[in-house]
């Protein structure tokens, strides 16, 4: 293994020139290299943090750490989810000491230059990295998206490493920065399914499930996706991937910037495996995600995992304008960034849903913190990610649907399907 | 018997085998407090991680993967060894944070390609020192 070669600059900052944090980051940083096996490290434009949620003391023991030895991010560095909503802090349902555990770790972040964007999906930001930009961000469904859609680049980083990375400005050149690492390896061929099918919002976290688990490492090229797909449903698939496997970048061939063509996909090289996408497999995926039956009784829904968008908002005000209930049964809840939150109320996509008591959280997930009450045992999602981790995280039985299905379930408030495109 | 491995982070621990069927996500999918499987969609749910020496197929989902073994080495849940099939830098830095913080290690290893067979090995040990480029996974009899 070729050893990792730092310039002048790079060794004096690992020496303590630049001060103590920076030395400690730096060290984590070269130690990261030798894992991945980079002979040099390279410049990156700014930064993700997925370190500032909560999940016991190791967390702020490190962050804190940096913050006393007087640490401060060198790149535009946005801030994940953390473990409580600080606009709506009330919604908490956990222990106090957690919730003061995790304001101290989101205000150590503050203090070391984060910005507090506070969201799963700073893609959905103003500011989002250009074409071929190089970015550590950390955060699974982030990662893959950066990569994917945006033609971003960035390896799979974990909690810890984002920061030191945003302290020092660099990452080991390794990994998903490199040209080789990009190309597509497993051909995902959906060509197959029928258009309907293709056309329904819960197809895509379900291929993304699918992807996930039979990827096995290996870079997925997906083939046979409607040209019209469009950010939110890419964002669903990409997220989905992420949690049931390690997949950190796809390709789309005629919908992600890598992917013009099926043979730029894959690099000039030769595909190693095909895997010919069936309905079968696409219901059995689905299903695995979370099924209940129908008329079983729910205790919430909820959506925005990742955080809900803009036009993602729109369409949900669509839904239920088009069904307009008198009044939801289940308690109905939306995870999303504060500015998307800010910028939908101002363009007025939240009237009809505040007028339902619909609750948005903000800042944080109802899948990784406390928000539903205790005794809640099921409910219901249209979000691969939130189906896949919700019953070990929070204990609650899931049932996994489109969005529509999730609407018409909590005005109900039970299970309600329209099984009509996956019979 | 004996194997090379790639070495991670350095360390040299011994502890029961316990070769996981398909990877986990430690955040999501284990419980630093009780250092037990919570995945309810992995085959090996309610097995106890702490100790042991721990073979999975690769590192898979979430970015906290690496702050949840920094937990559970913070509150001695994590395994005494982590052995992949194939590099995961989000398990290493776990390990690498781990020591940082409180000096406690996690040898993390790979044998890039097929795990061994853990049938029949009542002991393993791991041996790693990335510095020198060594690693070995030794399984023990009885």
């Amino acid at each position: 293994m070729s050893a990792l070669r730092l310039t002048g600059e790079q060794r004096a900052v690992l020496e303590g020139g630049s001060g103590e944090a920076a030395a400690l980051a730096m060290r984590i940083v070269c130690r990261m290299a030798g894992v991945a096996g980079a002979t040099r490290l390279r410049p990156i434009a700014s930064a993700h943090i997925d370190g500032c949620i909560y999940f016991g003391d190791s967390m702020l023991d490190f962050a804190e750490r940096l913050v006393e030895l007087g640490a401060q991010v060198s790149v535009p560095t946005t801030s994940n989810v953390g473990s409580i909503d600080l606009i709506h802090p009330e919604l908490f349902q956990g222990p106090p000491e957690t919730a003061a555990g995790a304001r101290r770790l989101m205000d150590a972040y503050l203090a070391m230059g984060c910005k507090a964007t506070w969201t799963c999906a700073p893609y959905q930001l103003q500011a989002r990295p250009a074409f071929g930009e190089h970015v550590c961000w950390a955060e699974s469904n982030a990662i893959v998206f950066a990569n994917s859609v945006l033609g971003a680049r960035t390896d799979r980083y974990g909690d810890f490493m984002d920061i030191c990375a945003a302290i020092v400005g660099l990452v080991p050149d390794a990994g998903l920065h490199r040209d080789e690492n990009r190309r597509g390896e497993v051909v995902f061929d959906v060509t197959g399914l029928g258009e309907e099918l293709r056309a329904a919002d819960a197809f895509y976290p379900a291929l993304g499930h699918l992807i996930g688990l039979q990827a096995e490492g290996e870079l997925p090229v997906i083939v046979g996706l409607p040209a019209e797909v469009d950010e939110d449903r890419l964002k669903a698939l990409a997220a989905s991937s992420a949690s049931s496997g390690g997949v950190a970048m796809f390709h789309a061939v005629g919908l992600t910037p890598e992917a013009p063509t099926l043979e730029a996909a894959l690099g000039g090289e030769p595909e190693r495996r095909r895997i010919e996408v069936t309905a079968a497999m696409v219901r059995a995926s689905r299903d695995a995600l979370g099924q209940m039956p129908p008329g079983t009784a729910l205790d919430a829904v909820c959506i925005g995992t990742p955080h809900f968008s803009l036009t993602e908002f729109a369409k949900l005000d669509a839904v239920l304008a088009d069904l307009d209930p008198p009044a939801l049964a289940s308690p109905f809840y939306v995870s999303t960034g504060r500015w998307v939150w800010e910028e939908a109320r101002r363009r007025g996509h939240l009237e009809r849903a505040e007028r339902l008591g619909v609750t948005v959280v903000v800042d944080t997930c109802t899948y990784n913190t406390r928000i539903l009450p205790e005794d809640s045992a099921r409910a219901m999602t249209n979000s691969g990610k939130w189906a896949y981790y919700a019953p070990g995280n929070i204990g609650v039985d899931v049932a996994f649907g489109s969005l529509r299905e999730c609407v018409l379930s909590a005005v109900a408030g039970h299970v309600v399907r329209e099984e009509g495109t996956w019979a | 018997m004996t194997i090379d491995v790639r070495p991670l982070t350095p360390g040299t621990a011994t502890g029961a085998p316990l070769r996981l069927d398909e990877s986990l996500s430690f955040w999501g999918g284990f419980d630093a407090t009780t250092g037990a499987i919570i995945d309810v969609h992995h085959p090996q749910r309610g097995e106890t991680l702490t100790g042991r020496v721990l073979l999975m197929p690769a590192g898979r989902g979430s970015s906290s993967g690496s702050a949840l073994l920094a937990e559970a080495l913070r509150l001695g849940t994590a395994p005494a060894a982590i052995v992949l099939g194939r590099v995961d830098e989000i398990i290493a830095l776990g390990a690498v944070v781990g020591e940082e913080l409180y000096g406690v290690g996690c040898p993390v290893v790979s044998v890039e390609g097929e795990l061994p067979s853990v049938g029949g090995f009542s002991a393993a040990v791991v041996r790693s020192d990335p510095d020198a480029g060594r690693g070995e996974l030794e399984l023990r009899e009885g």
